[in-house]
């Protein structure tokens, strides 16, 4: 650390200035912490994919140990097919019809975020911050997505369904408790997703420092004219 | 700089915190579900307990009985009884302590809840396995279960039962207690010492019951000493297959003396085979036909000892392999070759006995002669000695009679018409009495056993109501009984229950044997209006690994594997070829697709359906009017059957079990189009 303030002080010939002033960035604490943060973000993300982001709890009284359906960035498990052998009373289409594009495209997507953070990491730009947006807003439109198509299913009930006319379009609780004819939901955000929070913030403290950096360099190559 | 370096990394930490606290307190399966029921202060309790003891004037014991049996809404019996259903021609299986009747497993007899007998083209064959001289035969008279053993103790695998009437044996799969094999024996006529296995379940054994010229031939009951013969059939079971190989089975011809019940020697005795038989005498009967002929009754009762068959199965295994005589199929160890072989021996044993039961550790075989007081034990070492130092005599048939003082270990006075025991892990047994309606506890000797008390003595006797037959110890006649509970089956009821006319049921009553040192209770009455239980064996319900649903949907719990033609989710359809119509249905709550099935008069059917459920308990029926079609089709269960459509006209087929709010909406039709050239002829 101590070398590298040396290193920042000495002064540069004028040919090599530009070059210097990336040097002089890069040669920063705060860069390294910072590029080792955006990294950080990309593993953390890539992380998050093998885990649950969101998971949903159905209670009636016969079936005493509830039923589940646990959704992943790309496919969702559980109880899938006896949900939707209940919802098909109301009218509700089957849960694997939605969000199909995006579960399809989910996986090159992470790869892309993830790579679009590195390279934010890697290429030394002001304007490449751009590309750490997706990474820092990912599970805000995770959980808008969600609400999206859970909006769509429970306000797009088949009017020929046996219990069309009992239950009244709805949109199903996103988080929190909800209750549809005897059955009471439960909905809670689950590990995968709070490790894109998690990655997301990494994401944001990385260009936090990556500024800081910046900001030192420029006023060391100030001080140095 | 340096500071904001710090944040940096505090910051990290804090999420790598906040990540590991997501990961631990996200709400497993059961999450948010686990709220316990309010406990109420045990004095409110005892309050509303004293007044309901009051206003029903219960006895202390009476509150004592109804605690040890009582069962709180889900929580589950810690056993499970199999009781034979008599001429029900079914089993049943009874929770204890609760003695709430879980299920009754149709056997030998059509039973339309579980959609038995009534299309099903696997059951169909079944029972074609199990025809009569040719013909079906649609009852049985179940005497005597059998749970598979594992190193002489209960596996919860396999359950036998015999049809004491026609001689077959049926095997019952305990992975969704159905029935599997029905197998008629081909040269018995009937049976009664069925079933019994063998401690690893190797053998199922058939003791015959009633003489007869063996099936398919005809002598005269002039001929009875000389045609006339007993029988005990060993049948191979395949464990891997579960099912019972006639080619691999083998009987063995003996004197026609009535063959009775059996046990297999364990541990000690372990390849030894024990069983009784009455009518020594060879009594013919003729009652009422032949003019100054006594009853069978007294006939048969003339002696006083009949004879203990004792059979050394390993050497008989060996001898049946190389055996080349055959009846009817049925490879027949003759009487000559069992002698010659010396692998058959007698033990005169007190007359008309019942129960032939060897002791836990396989040492003693304990004997129950109906018409003498006590219950007479002989010693497995002392049998070996008496048969190594050749202390026999010849019956009429050559066979080798055991001297009686030479095996005989003790003789246990317990009270009148002892018939059946069973044992305790204590070292104590249990007898029945039938004449006296008591329960007998005595002590087995021997130093072997845990209790402290006197060996071979009588310890206490508790009055039954009325007419004890079998009883049925926890796991009480295995190398591991565990004590707590003993069932007395009793044969009459008179007085116990409300009055419903005069064929009354049984009464199983509930005797708790786990007070150390204490007499024996009587816990409960359970009347049985569905049968006439004989035996029962009651198993730790931990030991069953029964499934919930099927494992996959299509199901073939016969095959016990996914049917290639069982119709799945976007494959229902009808499909014809000429005359011969295929049908491919589904079940789901609550609809059948398809919902119309169009056919003509005179088409040959055949119709597949899977119920495509997975949640548990989601069974749908299926009926067919005019056609005796229902079936109950299990969650993932594909069944099969077969019609000729010779009534034309419109069926309405549904579900017949309650599956869901539009249960009565789960229907279609079958419309038969009339053959208008057949009518014109």
């Amino acid at each position: 650390m101590s070398s590298a303030e040396t290193t920042a002080k000495t002064p540069q010939s004028g040919e090599n200035e530009q070059l210097s002033a990336i040097a002089q960035i890069s040669r920063q604490p705060s860069f390294r912490l910072s590029t080792a943060l955006l990294i950080a973000a990309a593993a953390v993300l890539a992380v998050s994919t093998f885990f649950p982001y969101w998971k949903m709890r159905l209670n009636a009284p016969q079936y005493p140990n509830g039923l589940f359906v646990t959704v992943y960035v790309n496919y969702m498990e559980g109880d899938v097919a006896e949900i939707d052998g209940l919802n098909h009373y109301i009218g509700m289409a089957p849960l694997n019809d939605a969000a199909e594009i995006e579960r399809a495209i989910a996986p090159i997507a992470m790869v892309v975020i993830g790579l679009m953070i590195i390279g934010v990491a890697f290429i030394h730009s002001k304007w490449l911050a751009v590309f750490a947006i997706p990474a820092m807003t990912f599970p805000f439109i995770f959980i808008g997505d969600l609400w999206v198509w859970l909006w769509y299913y429970g306000n797009n009930l088949d009017p020929t369904a046996a219990l069309s006319g009992a239950i009244k379009p709805f949109t199903p609780a996103v988080l929190g408790t909800g209750v549809v004819g005897q059955f009471s939901t439960t909905a809670v955000l689950q590990p995968g997703w709070y490790l894109a929070l998690v990655a997301a913030i990494l994401a944001g403290l990385g260009l936090h420092y990556r500024r800081v950096a910046r900001q030192a360099a420029e006023k060391l190559a100030t001080d140095g004219r | 700089m340096k500071r904001s370096v710090l944040y940096g990394i505090i910051a990290a930490l804090v999420l790598v915190v906040i990540v590991l606290a997501a990961l631990v307190l996200s709400p497993g399966e059961g999450g948010g579900q686990t709220a316990a029921p309010a406990q109420q202060t045990s004095a409110g309790v005892a309050e509303d307990a004293a007044q309901v003891i009051a206003n029903r004037g219960l006895t202390p014991e009476n509150v004592t009985a109804a605690l040890k049996t009582y069962m709180p809404s889900g929580q589950y019996d810690p056993y499970m009884m199999f009781a034979s259903g008599g001429h029900s021609g079914q089993v049943h299986v009874v929770g204890l302590p609760s003695m709430r009747l879980l299920r009754t497993i149709a056997v030998f007899t059509p039973e339309p809840w579980q959609g038995y007998g009534f299309g099903d083209v696997a059951q169909a064959a079944m029972f074609d396995e199990g025809k009569v001289a040719g013909s079906s035969v649609t009852w049985g008279d179940t005497h005597h279960p059998a749970l598979s053993e594992t190193a002489g103790s209960y596996d919860g695998e396999w359950l036998f039962i015999n049809d004491k009437a026609q001689s077959r044996i049926a095997v019952i799969d305990l992975r969704d207690f159905e029935t599997k094999q029905i197998i008629k024996n081909p040269i018995a006529m009937n049976d009664h010492g069925g079933a019994f296995v063998t401690p690893n379940t190797e053998w199922v054994i058939e003791g015959g019951q009633y003489a007869a010229p063996p099936v398919g031939s005809f002598a005269g009951i002039d001929e009875y000493n000389e045609k006339w013969r007993g029988m005990i059939t060993f049948w191979k079971f395949d464990r891997e297959k579960g099912r019972i190989i006639p080619e691999e089975s083998f009987a063995m011809e003996l004197p026609p003396y009535w063959q009775d019940l059996c046990d297999s020697g364990k541990l000690v005795s372990e390849g030894w085979i024990f069983c009784n038989s009455f009518n020594t005498e060879r009594a013919t009967g003729g009652l009422g036909a032949v003019e100054g002929a006594v009853p069978f009754e007294s006939g048969a009762s003339q002696n006083d000892m009949d004879y203990l068959h004792v059979i050394d199965l390993k050497k008989l295994e060996q001898v049946a392999a190389a055996n080349t005589n055959e009846l009817n199929g049925m490879n027949y160890v003759t009487m000559e070759t069992a002698i010659a072989e010396n692998l058959l021996f007698f033990i005169p044993e007190p007359k008309s006995p019942h129960g032939i039961d060897i002791a836990p550790n396989g040492d003693y075989m304990v004997v129950s002669g109906k018409l003498d007081p006590h219950v007479t034990i002989f010693a497995f070492d002392k049998i070996q000695q008496a048969i190594a130092d050749q202390k026999w005599t010849p019956d009429d048939y050559g066979i080798p009679v055991l001297d009686f003082d030479s095996v005989l270990e003790a003789q246990v006075e317990l009270g009148l018409g002892p018939l059946h025991t069973q044992f305790d892990n204590q070292g104590y047994a249990y007898t029945s009495l039938y004449l006296d309606s008591m329960v007998a506890r005595w002590s087995l000797g021997g130093g072997d056993y845990a209790h402290a008390d006197e060996g071979w003595t009588l310890i206490d006797k508790e009055s039954i109501h009325y007419n004890v037959g079998h009883i049925a110890a926890a796991e009480g006649d295995t190398v591991t009984p565990a004590g707590d509970f003993l069932v007395s089956l009793n044969k009459w009821s008179v007085d116990r229950f409300a009055n419903v006319g005069p064929l009354l049921p049984q009464n199983f009553q509930l005797i708790d044997i786990g007070n150390e040192g204490a007499s024996l209770q009587l816990l409960y009455d359970m009347p049985v209006g569905f049968g006439e239980p004989h035996y029962a064996q009651i198993m730790k319900t931990e030991r069953l690994k029964a499934v919930q649903v099927y494992p996959e949907v299509g199901w073939d719990p016969h095959k016990w594997e996914v049917n290639p033609d069982a119709p799945k989710s976007g494959e229902e359809r009808v499909e014809r070829d000429g005359n011969n119509v295929t049908v491919y249905m589904t079940a789901i709550r609550s609809h059948f697709s398809p919902e119309h099935v169009n056919i003509k008069e005179g088409d040959n059917v055949t119709w597949h359906i899977t119920n495509l459920e997975r949640a548990v308990d989601a069974v749908h029926g299926f009926a067919v009017p005019a056609y005796n079609v229902n079936l109950s089709i299990e969650p993932g269960e594909t069944a099969t059957f077969e019609f000729v459509a010779d009534k034309d006209g419109v069926f309405s087929y549904y579900c017949t079990e309650f599956c869901s709010a539009l249960h009565l909406e789960m229907h279609g039709y079958l419309m038969i189009e009339p053959d208008e050239s057949s009518a014109m002829k």
